[in-house]
């Protein structure tokens, strides 16, 4: 179960983070990209806390919805269309299955992540921010099912995010601004990815906090 | 980083108040959703919008008037515009005969098109121009990048729009010029977009990089720096090498557009046109239309690019008609 209050705190976290990355997102895309992915990242941020106030006083599937029609109209680029679509499609799921189990958020965020693939028309394997967020969700869905606990999964989930934008490196890119680049992406890790993965740290890092500040049962 | 600047975050917004005060005779703008559009709007004819990130100017605002399209989306610096502005703008310019999105193909800009043709309440088309054969084409890739090439698709296809053909016509004329079209780039010192403070990448003074895109995304090869002719050469092999690949033949009339990418003179610009003129000449092609100058620009890059259009007499007979804009400015 998630809280619209929580959802502010995992979105100034996920603020703080990606600002506090602002060197190594960079220099990934000025490796192999064009050099806007982290403003675009920062603006998105910067747009969705400014709204974080009034989303607490919406409900959750609510507030999904905004996030995603505010970034669609702030971010623009190739990111703002598809974390656009990963807010709306995970608002959609939740909408019908309501928050109230894991499984239910683990489902909700395996929609938002079919939502980028659907609109990016991409797949696992093209140095994307995909590499990440596929693995991630399969592994939450496989965690949620099986009952482990909110620790659990927060743990293991910063694992297979690290060890998903990792993977990208011996990549070759077919989608998006480093495709034209044939080889020479090989070696370097995909800025989007990285992206992801320091967002889900940093949700999982509150969460984590959250849980152990929790008296034990 | 030294440029005219106040504060980063405005600087779209006071250099488009620039752009439409100065030329507030042709073009009126609006802010959030931001988009340019014609002073006066064309009545009963398909609307032409495109857009695309800042910092390729006079693309695409610079192409909005008379003879050529009604409304340009202007997004951040290299960054594509968002579909609120591309539904803003044909709710503006629509004038009963739908709207032909005029769009490069870059992933940022396909997916905000669409999701506004998604939405948009109006018949509607895109054109997608690849005209960079630096990008070899795969089904494994985004595909080809959309550059200069884009000037000649919204110079004809907006005298075609203004004619009052119909948005299928419109379309068709767009894809066969896109088809007829093939561009390659080089750079030789990286561009610096403002919001970064620092060159998108390192080169040193004896190197270029081959095939450059118009936001400063990497080429094929980084090179040794030569003498013009052996570089442009290899871009004229580039594009001839493409044509033979499209099956277009490399023979007949062409328009020759040699564009500047930001901070190359005009001197040079003419001296690259004189080779590329020379060689696509020895080839066996007749160069019966041209253009020099800063058209489709990479900020402050130094660098250049190719642009070769087959002609037919269709295409010809679009690119002669009158065309009255910032950017481009003939026959009336």
């Amino acid at each position: 179960m998630i809280s619209s209050e929580q959802l502010t705190h995992y979105i100034y976290a996920v603020r703080s983070a990606i600002l506090a990355h602002e060197a190594d997102i960079e220099c990934l895309d000025r490796e192999i990209g064009d050099g806007d992915h982290y403003i675009n990242m920062k603006r998105g941020c910067e747009a969705i806390a400014g709204l974080a106030e009034a989303l607490t006083k919406l409900p959750l599937v609510d507030a999904l919805n905004s996030i995603g029609m505010k970034l669609l109209s702030t971010i623009g680029g190739a990111s703002g269309p598809l974390f656009a679509s990963f807010f709306i499609g995970m608002s959609k799921t939740l909408k019908v299955n309501g928050p109230d189990s894991a499984m239910h958020i683990a489902a909700a965020f395996d929609a938002g992540v079919q939502a980028i693939m659907q609109r990016g028309k991409a797949q696992a394997g093209e140095k994307t921010m995909l590499d990440v967020l596929i693995p991630v969700a399969e592994t939450f869905k496989s965690l949620a099912a099986q009952g482990k606990s909110t620790r659990e999964i927060a743990g293991i989930l910063k694992q297979v995010a690290i060890e998903g934008v990792e993977s990208t490196r011996s990549m070759l890119a077919t989608k998006g601004r480093a495709s034209g680049l044939g080889e020479r992406v090989i070696g370097h890790l995909d800025a989007g990815a990285k992206s992801c993965q320091v967002m889900i740290h940093a949700v999982c890092d509150q969460v984590l906090d959250e849980q152990s500040r929790q008296p034990a049962p | 980083m030294k440029k005219f600047l106040n504060h980063v975050d405005h600087m779209l917004t006071e250099s488009l108040s620039g752009f439409a005060a100065a030329h507030h005779d042709l073009v009126t703008l609006q802010l959030e959703p931001t988009f340019i559009a014609r002073k006066h709007k064309a009545q009963n004819k398909v609307a032409l919008i495109s857009g695309g990130g800042s910092g390729h100017e006079p693309l695409h605002a610079g192409y909005v008037g008379k003879g050529m399209l009604d409304a340009a989306c202007p997004g951040q610096v290299f960054t594509s515009p968002t579909p609120d502005q591309m539904l803003a703008a044909a709710e503006a310019v629509h004038a009963g005969q739908g709207v032909l999105f005029i769009v490069k193909n870059y992933a940022g800009d396909v997916m905000n098109f669409e999701m506004a043709a998604e939405m948009l309440p109006f018949a509607h088309a895109t054109v997608l121009t690849a005209d960079d054969c630096a990008v070899v084409n795969s089904t494994y890739t985004t595909g080809r990048r959309g550059v200069a090439g884009t000037v000649i698709v919204e110079k004809c296809v907006g005298s075609l729009a203004d004619s009052g053909a119909d948005l299928a016509s419109c379309k068709a004329l767009g894809d066969k010029i896109n088809q007829h079209t093939s561009s390659i780039g080089v750079a030789l010192t990286s561009c610096t977009v403002p919001a970064a403070g620092r060159p998108t990448f390192d080169i040193t003074d004896s190197e270029i990089e081959m095939g450059v895109g118009i936001h400063g995304e990497p080429g094929r090869r980084r090179e040794p720096m030569r003498d013009a002719d052996a570089m442009i050469a290899d871009m004229v092999a580039a594009i001839v090498h493409d044509f033979t690949a499209k099956q277009l033949p490399t023979q007949g009339d062409i328009l020759l557009l040699v564009n500047g990418l930001g901070a190359t003179p005009l001197m040079e610009l003419y001296l690259i046109y004189n080779t590329a003129a020379r060689l696509l000449t020895a080839k066996g092609f007749q160069i019966t239309r041209s253009l020099v100058g800063n058209y489709t620009t990479a900020i402050d890059m130094a660098g250049a690019s190719l642009t070769v259009c087959l002609l037919d007499d269709e295409i010809q007979q679009h690119w002669d008609s009158p065309v009255h804009t910032v950017g481009l400015r003939w026959g009336c």
